[in-house]
């Protein structure tokens, strides 16, 4: 057995590697932008509209990538977008965890009318098809990025509190806490100092999966003409006029989508590979 | 707990539920800023008129007002009348909601045979490179959610081999002889298969973005209880009998190993079905999501809650089958 979980491990490392590496690439990137971007993004150029990427007959060298309908350069406008992205991924990456891990944490531990609560709300926000909620929300509370930010914390805590939930529990049932509670501790402390560090890795796996979902929905608002101002670069926004023109110009649809891709899987990846390194089997 | 009361209360919790979503989606629908009756009057409507319209549609009341006289229509059958299109909620939402029911149907079918494949062949050939393979495509496919599919798919068969159809659910300048809008089932019932040609090369890659991801699912998860089958004893049993290894995997291993990925096919079932709004509003295909985002940014109040309400049955409609089925063929809840 020895071996196959050596194997496991090697390959799980090198997974978090890869991923982890694109990620701190799309860091930089957003950090740099100003300076990477060869154009900018916002620039029109009515008579450089459509121009394929540099290999393609016809292309012209400053815009690597090619341009858009409107002659913006397709790899600026991915470099900018990538703080938007960014921005998304981390602020409500980050408020969606505290806000679903905290109500997870009092229902599982407390049970009770607080359990009672907050599991007939999480029942009634499984009910919504989340894309729609979304793209509602956005409608009513108009676009912006902390509109989308706001959406995707209100819709998505229900990911940490249901899991969240089913782990405190668990924990809950354990004798440690019960030695705890006989050693005459109180319950928030318990709560705190012994509960919370047990389930603190699931937590930072679901972090770092709901980073890559927050990047989707926002291309995805995006996508549909809600997210931010149309004129700022976004990947969603990107690949939403890359769809319309798909049979003109490929290439406004292809690179961003790419980049996407890759930043959604590194997500995900980096999530299932700390899932691995965190699980005490394997260790 | 008997049966019986495992129902009752099942039914109990699903009509809070339902209460629930009614009630926030009322409430959130209201705080939309932007008059919609100043939207649908021409300009230079007076006073009069906006106020006809407004007590029309009821605005002029105040929320809670609102909810009872919708809440004891909806009781009715009646959700009201859509403010874009002025046609009763109800008609235009079931005159779409075959469309969406169509693509869902397909879709989960497509995974279920392909994630089952999968995981057979994956059993089939353990500890194989096709096992390792099966396993890494899998991983892939459940990293990526149905949005980036469907735009990979459009680029692969819509653009570079354009072998299907990207928008629309079937081309218009057919002429459709079906008397409901359930198009894919009138067609294979009509015997008219060049019909059923043409609707299934529209819904080909919708229905293949939204497989995928529950594909990689049913493939994991099977292939997971297939595996912890194959070392029980009655397998082996099988195996010392002279039975082939394919036949033993499939009459004696898959009866027993497919009761825990049938209650999660129900339960993902349901986020196949939430992944149609954009789905359809990436191909265009005229469905229920579609729909709902055109009346989102028309601000078709009445529209909206109608929409949301009946995904909100069928997600709740979904669960609830899942939990009783697994309730009626589980021993230790039935008895227990």
């Amino acid at each position: 057995m020895a071996d196959g979980r050596m194997e496991v491990r090697r390959r799980a490392g090198l997974r978090l590697w890869l991923s982890a590496a694109w990620l701190a690439v799309v860091v930089v990137v957003a950090l740099l932008a100003p300076h990477l971007a060869p154009k900018n993004p916002l620039e029109q150029d009515l008579f450089s509209g459509r121009l394929p990427p540099f290999w393609q007959h016809g292309a012209d060298p400053a815009f690597v990538l090619g341009t858009d309908s409107l002659g913006r350069d397709v790899l600026s406008r991915i470099i900018f977008g990538s703080r938007i992205a960014l921005s998304v991924a981390l602020i409500s990456g980050t408020l969606t965890c505290l806000i679903g891990a905290s109500l997870g944490l009092l229902a599982g531990f407390f049970r009770g009318w607080v359990d009672l609560v907050i599991s007939r709300l999480i029942d009634i926000w499984m009910a919504f098809p989340p894309v729609l909620f979304s793209i509602l929300l956005i409608a009513v509370i108009g676009p912006g990025l902390g509109s989308i930010i706001l959406a995707i914390v209100v819709i998505d805590w229900t990911r940490f509190a249901r899991v969240v939930r089913a782990e405190a529990m668990a924990q809950g049932a354990m004798d440690y806490i019960a030695s705890a509670r006989v050693a005459g501790r109180g319950r928030m402390g318990i709560l705190w100092r012994e509960v919370l560090p047990n389930v603190l890795p699931i937590i930072v796996v679901l972090l770092t999966l709901e980073m890559g979902i927050a990047v989707i929905v926002e291309a995805i608002l995006s996508f549909v003409n809600l997210s931010i101002s149309t004129d700022f670069p976004t990947w969603g926004g990107m690949i939403s006029e890359g769809r319309a023109s798909v049979h003109q110009a490929w290439w406004v649809l292809v690179f961003p989508l790419v980049t996407l891709f890759l930043t959604v899987l590194s997500f995900s990846q980096l999530g299932e590979g700390l899932k691995d390194r965190f699980d005490p089997v394997l260790r | 707990m008997t049966l019986l009361r495992t129902i009752l209360l099942r039914l109990i919790t699903t009509a809070v539920t339902l209460f629930g979503v009614a009630v926030i989606v009322f409430v959130v629908v209201r705080v939309v800023p932007g008059n919609p009756i100043a939207m649908m009057l021409p300009p230079g409507a007076t006073q009069v008129d906006i106020d006809r319209l407004t007590a029309f549609y009821g605005l002029d009341k105040s929320i809670a007002q609102q909810f009872l006289i919708w809440g004891a229509g909806v009781l009715h059958g009646d959700f009201g009348t859509s403010i874009t299109s002025r046609q009763p909620v109800l008609a235009l939402v079931l005159g779409r909601l075959p469309a969406t029911l169509e693509l869902s149907v397909l879709a989960l079918a497509m995974a279920v045979l392909m994630g089952g494949a999968a995981a057979l062949t994956g059993t089939r050939l353990r500890g194989t490179r096709v096992e390792g393979g099966i396993d890494i495509a899998g991983g892939m496919a459940l990293s990526i959610p149905d949005f980036l599919w469907g735009l990979i798919l459009i680029l692969l068969f819509g653009v570079l081999v354009p072998v299907f159809q990207i928008s629309g659910r079937v081309t218009p300048s057919l002429k459709l002889p079906f008397s409901s809008n359930f198009y894919l089932v009138e067609s294979l019932a009509r015997l008219r298969f060049d019909l059923t040609r043409d609707l299934l090369s529209h819904m080909f890659l919708p229905a293949l973005a939204l497989a995928i991801p529950l594909t990689a699912i049913i493939a994991q998860l099977l292939k997971q209880s297939l595996k912890e089958t194959m070392h029980l004893d009655y397998v082996t049993l099988a195996r010392t009998q002279g039975y082939s290894e394919a036949r033993v995997i499939w009459r004696q291993a898959l009866p027993n190993a497919i009761l825990p990925t049938l209650t999660l096919v129900g339960v993902q079932f349901t986020f196949l079905i939430g992944g149609t709004v954009i789905i359809e509003r990436m191909f265009s295909y005229e469905g229920l999501g579609n729909m709902a985002i055109d009346a989102v940014i028309n601000r078709d109040l009445p529209l909206i809650q109608g929409i949301v309400i009946l995904f909100a049955v069928i997600f709740t409609g979904v669960n609830l089958l899942v939990d009783l089925t697994y309730a009626a063929l589980n021993p230790r809840l039935r008895h227990g």
